[in-house]
């Protein structure tokens, strides 16, 4: 699969009450490429937090949907977020891991993925219940109502070709970004 | 091992209620137990256990985006864990608030808790954390008081140093 064409299906058409987290790197752009929407949250710098700031989210919000979109080797970095995850069981929180086996931004770099290593067994094993590995689009459109649906947490690996789609930046300006976010999902009085 | 019934974990638990803290992240420590489990015993609170400090930055970040107040309890060794994701708040302007527990001083008589415990405090400071130290329990209230009123009232990153000599040496002979 393309990487933008399953963020957009994932995205478009987006629930009103959904609010994404976007991992460092091409998650985000590909989340910005979609659409620039305030209830997005793009993370553009530290690497293997992805995970966390959507589960800090979820329990903040839980009138909210909270989809996480990131990459291999942001997940590969933050892969004890998903025992903490697990042990906290958001029923709002789905997470997508964009998979292209490689450190895209870097040169393309293989990462433990392109071996012998399966996120989507490792979350399993965290003790996330709802989990799998999307290969094709068709398994993508049968997978949509559990990341937008099911009671959480679910957790899908979505494996995706090499290919680096043109950089669309999200706002890069952290304060501007967060406060955008906040208003938008807190009412202009949050900041 | 100095055995005190001290009071001022009560004193902290105190101020994140009154602050309106609500999102409590840890990697245990025998110095925050007392905290610990007076934040757990609380419906309205949550308590998040950690396998590294680092998710705790991460977690604290995503509450305040959601519109929550969060503190993290940590050890000084666990300070070396959140250096990167510190730049999360930093480049965000988020508020971000830690209270930790100091080994590596003050009596320690465990050489491995040196280096991070006398690294920690310039670690933080390295990151644009603003530090405020507690060294008597008479003074526990009034200075995360005024830590947390700083950390969310300008947005910035604070920490609270619990001295060892507060907590008590843990002796290894």
């Amino acid at each position: 699969m393309q990487r933008r064409e399953v963020v957009s299906a994932l995205l478009a058409p987006r629930q009103d009450n959904l609010l994404t987290v976007g991992g460092l790197g091409s998650s985000s752009w590909d989340i910005a490429a979609t659409a620039d929407n305030p209830q997005d949250f793009c993370l553009v710098g530290g690497m293997g937090l992805t995970v966390s700031v959507g589960l800090g989210l979820a329990g903040a919000r839980p009138q909210n949907r909270v989809l996480v979109i990131t990459g291999d080797g942001d997940m590969l970095m933050g892969m004890g977020s998903l025992a903490t995850v697990a042990q906290i069981q958001p029923r709002n929180l789905a997470i997508v891991v964009l998979d292209n086996e490689m450190f895209g931004e870097t040169g393309g770099q293989p990462t433990h993925t392109a071996g012998v290593t399966d996120l989507a067994a490792i979350a399993k094993g965290a003790g996330i219940p709802t989990t799998g590995t999307i290969r094709d689009a068709a398994a993508l459109q049968d997978t949509l109502p559990h990341i937008h649906e099911s009671d959480g947490p679910v957790f899908y690996v979505a494996k995706v070709s090499a290919e680096m789609p043109p950089t669309v930046y999200p706002p890069l300006d952290g304060p501007f970004a967060k406060d955008r976010f906040r208003a938008a999902v807190l009412g202009d009085g949050a900041v | 091992m100095t055995e005190k019934s001290a009071e001022w974990p009560s004193d902290i638990f105190t101020v994140l209620r009154e602050r309106e803290i609500s999102q409590i992240c840890h990697v245990p420590d025998a110095g925050h137990d007392r905290l610990i489990r007076l934040c757990t015993a609380q419906n309205d609170m949550s308590v998040i256990t950690l396998t590294t400090e680092e998710e705790g930055v991460g977690i604290l970040a995503g509450a305040w985006l959601g519109g929550r107040r969060g503190a993290l309890l940590m050890q000084s060794s666990g300070v070396g864990n959140t250096i990167n994701a510190l730049a999360l708040p930093a480049a965000c302007r988020m508020p971000f608030f830690t209270i930790v527990t100091m080994r590596g001083e003050w009596g320690e008589g465990n050489p491995w808790q040196l280096p991070m415990g006398q690294g920690a405090p310039g670690a933080l400071e390295a990151m644009g954390v603003t530090l405020y130290r507690v060294e008597r329990a008479e003074d526990v209230t009034d200075t995360v008081s005024a830590a947390a009123a700083q950390a969310f009232n300008n947005q910035c990153s604070t920490a609270v140093l619990l001295s060892q000599r507060l907590i008590g040496a843990k002796g290894f002979k």
